[in-house]
């Protein structure tokens, strides 16, 4: 298997530990869990999502698990602005702020609370199940750019995440260049559906879901891929990676960095597990596998 | 690995054993160590997780909307039941067990399995006493109300001044989260807070160690997946006794 050389990463003006994030909305509710997993080996962590108004979320049930992923519907529960002291425990820590909003002005406004506390944002214009926000907002260029403005003006790293329920992920990832993005965090979920048949109705409270684990590493892989050809700034790549050889896929298709989110429900310690596995002494260096798989 | 979308189950019979408290008998068992829980679906409500009191039972107090839906259910009615998840309490020889109110539901099946040499039993009225009768069958039963109205008068970890606590190899203990960080004050004095454990109840979603809404301070353990079953040292310096997150994530002092 194709390994990495250790070395210091920096991936969309923010310096990480290794090339491993947290992804969003998985153990990020407190700051101990997000200290937990950056103990077990994660290179950052990103919070789970926080908004300008505490929400509690969908009517369970929030999630299922599926014989090769999960399936969720959270609906953006989070304590707003309080979270602000959840993660004091963790400042100087590689920890990026999930944050979303309606319109630009809420995002501003999530983001002016984060302000010297967080390496850097990441912008949640893609969750598919959530009334008004995330992937409402987020299939629409201009208000990307506008939101991703909004954030970028503050100078800290704004990654903008994007949701893969759209025809064109580019025109929707060059919307975020052009707002100043640092970098892109491809995928969110894919928005889908299981049905009991016991019960006959849909499996979750919210009816519709976000599908994420194995199941979506290929649609993620093509996203990377496709953004890579598109545009200029860094990808992180985030859909399905469980081991460190998706990992190296990712990479190739053109991720600097890659979050991993759902392997968390096989293994807790799935950071240290894929360190072990993905750095070697005598490893390639990572420029010489990112967005090698293109000609 | 397989699916794990919620199982369908019929509801055979609802039994009330307090004027808070029903059983609800299914039409399927579940598999499942004494202290592990389901995530019970009420359909258009909510899910909500619950103890099992036996492998085809849970016993539910009303406390909030999915409960006082449940309670408006009646035998044919269906539910989803995921799980069973978590830890479940550590096998023992001589065990000691001590439940506070519904907190009884998860140590009735501990009982049954025949390791549970004394159970310390409380309620705030003698009418509120949970399964006193079917624990009777199977342990030494010693109870505790607040009111008087049964046995001693007071709160149930008051009942341990009176045992030899060494003569037992492990604790368990359920119950509301005050009566239990008494318990724990008390197991912490003695020494013997490694070998007392505790079932702890936190808001969850996922219910599979994801989400990350049940997680305590400052270790960020999973109730849902680490326990719900903690042992007393990994909870001295805790939260655990002072505040929980509700839905939001928000902190609720207890």
């Amino acid at each position: 298997m194709v390994s990495i050389r250790f070395g210091p990463v920096t991936v969309g003006g923010v310096v990480l530990d290794n090339h491993l994030l947290l992804a969003a909305g998985i153990l990020g509710t407190t700051g101990s869990s997000l200290k937990r997993i950056l103990s077990s080996g994660a290179g950052g962590v990103v919070t789970k999502s926080i908004g300008p108004y505490l929400k509690e979320g969908h009517a369970g049930p929030c999630l299922v698990v599926l014989e090769d992923g999960l399936l969720n519907a959270m609906g953006l529960p989070n304590p707003s602005k309080e979270f602000v002291d959840e993660i004091a425990c963790l400042v100087k820590k590689p920890v990026i702020a999930s944050i979303f909003g309606g319109n630009p002005a809420e995002f501003a406004l999530v983001a002016s609370w984060f302000e010297g506390r967080v390496a850097g944002f990441e912008l949640n214009l893609s969750c598919p199940h959530a009334e008004g926000y995330g992937a409402a907002i987020g299939t629409d260029p201009a208000l990307v750019e506008a939101c991703t403005l909004a954030v970028s003006v503050t100078g800290i790293p704004t990654w903008v995440k994007l949701t893969p329920n759209v025809t064109d992920i580019t025109a929707i990832g060059k919307a975020a260049e052009r707002g100043g993005a640092s970098a892109i965090v491809a995928i969110n979920t894919v928005k889908a559906m299981r049905i009991s048949t016991g019960m006959q109705r849909p499996v979750l409270g919210n009816r519709y879901g976000g599908l994420s684990g194995s199941a979506v590493f290929p649609i993620a892989v093509r996203c990377v891929y496709e953004l890579y050809e598109a545009c200029t700034i860094p990808i992180i790549g985030c859909g399905g990676v469980v081991t460190a050889d998706n990992v190296i896929e990712m990479m190739m298709a053109g991720a600097s960095a890659v979050e991993i989110g759902s392997a968390v429900y096989y293994d807790v310690k799935v950071f240290e597990t894929i360190k072990a596995d993905l750095y070697r002494k005598d490893g390639l260096s990572p420029e010489q596998i990112i967005g090698s798989a293109h000609e | 690995m397989s699916d794990g979308l919620s199982l369908p189950v019929s509801i055979l019979r609802v039994k009330k054993e307090t004027s808070l408290i029903r059983t609800f008998v299914f039409d399927r068992s579940f598999p499942f160590s004494p202290g592990q829980f389901v995530m019970v679906w009420i359909p258009g409500v909510d899910e909500i997780p619950m103890a099992l009191s036996s492998e085809n039972t849970i016993t539910v107090q009303k406390a909030g909307d999915a409960t006082a839906a449940m309670f408006a259910l009646d035998p044919g009615e269906k539910l989803g039941i995921r799980g069973p998840f978590g830890n479940g309490f550590t096998k023992g020889e001589k065990v000691l067990g001590i439940a506070g109110g519904v907190g009884a539901a998860p140590l009735l099946p501990l009982a049954r399995a025949d390791c549970v040499m004394t159970l310390l039993l409380g309620a705030r009225t003698e009418n509120e006493l949970l399964f006193v009768d079917q624990l009777d069958e199977c342990t030494d039963v010693l109870i505790a109300t607040d009111d008087g109205t049964l046995g001693m008068k007071g709160y149930v970890p008051a009942l341990m001044d009176d045992l030899n606590l060494g003569a037992y190899d492990r604790i368990a203990v359920c119950g509301p989260e005050v009566m239990m960080r008494a318990v724990l004050t008390k197991v912490e004095e003695k020494g013997i807070a490694h070998k007392t454990e505790f079932s702890l109840h936190r808001y969850m979603k996922c219910g599979v160690g994801v989400c990350g809404s049940c997680c305590i301070d400052p270790s960020g353990l999973r109730v849902c997946r680490d326990g719900p079953v903690f042992s007393g040292d990994l909870l001295l310096k805790s939260e655990f006794g002072h505040y929980m997150r509700d839905a939001s994530g928000s902190k609720k002092n207890l």
